[in-house]
């Protein structure tokens, strides 16, 4: 039990930039050091983490959790990889108020400002180069691109209306090799 | 007392919301975050909230649930930090418990797949549209993208090129990179001229 959260802590800890930095330790320790799980059980979480609502390193850490200790498990692991961000970042944050007013930290922030917006731009590349390509897909591409920039609708709304988009079109005109292509 | 604990709870059901609606990991969280935080008024200008991006992004940890404590602290100390990060938490946390008993189901259901194929072109649409925000607001200098009153920034174009080429030399190039070099670039140029 221990292991497990400390496992989940370090993985917390030592991952910069997001969950996807995450799946190479969940990897190491999960499979090649611990053997909680078999190479195909670890594929088949990615997979899942991916097509499910929710942070990938949460989805993963669930999942893994599970696999050893059941709901216990799943418990441990997810504070596991929780904690160290937390308290990250409320240190931090209690840092920032105090530099808030500098004026070169400031500047620093209008190029970050710019930084992060390549950073999301790339994100939604990497993203859509995963999509499949169909004609269906292009048009919910730019549907989501044009209701996002214009605030015409929530964002809810928008991806709603995607996956009931998607559901009539697996459902009466996609009938055949529905599953095959989706592993 | 009674606002103080309303806010918990709202910030929790907000963050539980943005939880069940990320698709594909925490980027996908940005548009839902910026569009209720603004609403909301939980950052004191987006500024601010694209500053907690960036550090979130470059400190370790899940950006999901960097983001969400940063949030939550700004607005309501440590309680709306746990708050926060418990409402973006717990959505996965129970769907994976119940997706963990009964995976194949699941996995093979038409409804499901066409749900997601539905999704997974949305998204990135979304998130490209907050990148176009963005990157609008720093070239243009302005609050909203009314126009109003914009001043053209030249070294936001030459940090936005510079930053995009160096994003490109590697495959998966480290964010912390990116924010380390756009921070250098912004330093120099704002700061010198």
């Amino acid at each position: 039990m221990f292991l497990l959260f400390f496992t989940f802590f370090k993985i917390g800890l030592f991952t910069f930039g997001g969950g996807y930095s995450m799946i190479p330790l969940i990897h190491f320790y999960a499979v090649d050091k611990y053997h909680w799980l078999t190479e195909k059980e670890f594929i088949d979480i990615i997979a899942i983490a991916e097509s499910t609502p929710g942070p990938i390193a949460i989805n993963s850490a669930t999942y893994v959790g599970y696999k050893v200790l059941k709901i216990k498990g799943s418990a441990i692991a997810t504070l596991g990889v929780v904690i160290p961000s937390l308290v990250i970042i409320i240190i931090i944050s209690a840092f920032l108020m105090q530099f808030k007013n500098n004026v070169y930290v400031e500047y620093a922030f209008m190029g970050i400002r710019v930084g992060v917006a390549v950073l999301i731009m790339n994100a939604a590349i990497r993203i859509y180069k995963k999509v499949d390509k169909s004609i269906l897909s292009y048009i919910l591409v730019v549907f989501g691109l044009i209701m996002g920039f214009f605030n015409l609708i929530p964002i809810v709304y928008v991806i709603l209306i995607g996956g009931i988009i998607g559901i009539f079109y697996n459902v009466l005109i996609n009938k055949e090799n529905k599953v095959n292509e989706n592993d | 007392m009674i606002d103080f604990i309303l806010l918990l709870v709202k910030m929790f059901l907000i963050f539980f919301k943005i939880g069940i609606f990320t698709f594909g990991g925490g980027y996908a969280m940005i548009p839902l975050i910026t569009e209720e935080v603004i609403k909301n008024g939980w950052v004191e200008s987006t500024d601010v909230l694209i500053d907690f991006i960036a550090i979130s992004q470059s400190t370790p940890g899940a950006f999901a649930i960097n983001i969400a404590t940063f949030i939550g602290y700004n607005q309501a100390g440590i309680l709306g930090a746990i708050f926060t990060t418990l409402g973006v938490v717990l959505p996965s946390f129970f769907i994976i418990l119940f997706i963990a008993m009964a995976f194949h189901k699941f996995k093979t259901n038409k409804y499901v797949i066409g749900f997601l194929n539905g999704i997974s072109p949305v998204v990135p649409g979304i998130i490209m549209s907050v990148a176009l925000t963005f990157i609008l607001r720093s070239v243009f200098d302005v609050i909203d993208l009314n126009f109003k009153d914009f001043k053209f920034q030249i070294w936001a174009v030459i940090i936005f090129i510079i930053s995009f080429g160096v994003s490109k030399l590697k495959k998966r190039i480290h964010p912390i990179y990116i924010v380390l070099i756009s921070g250098a670039l912004g330093l120099l140029f704002y700061g010198l001229f």
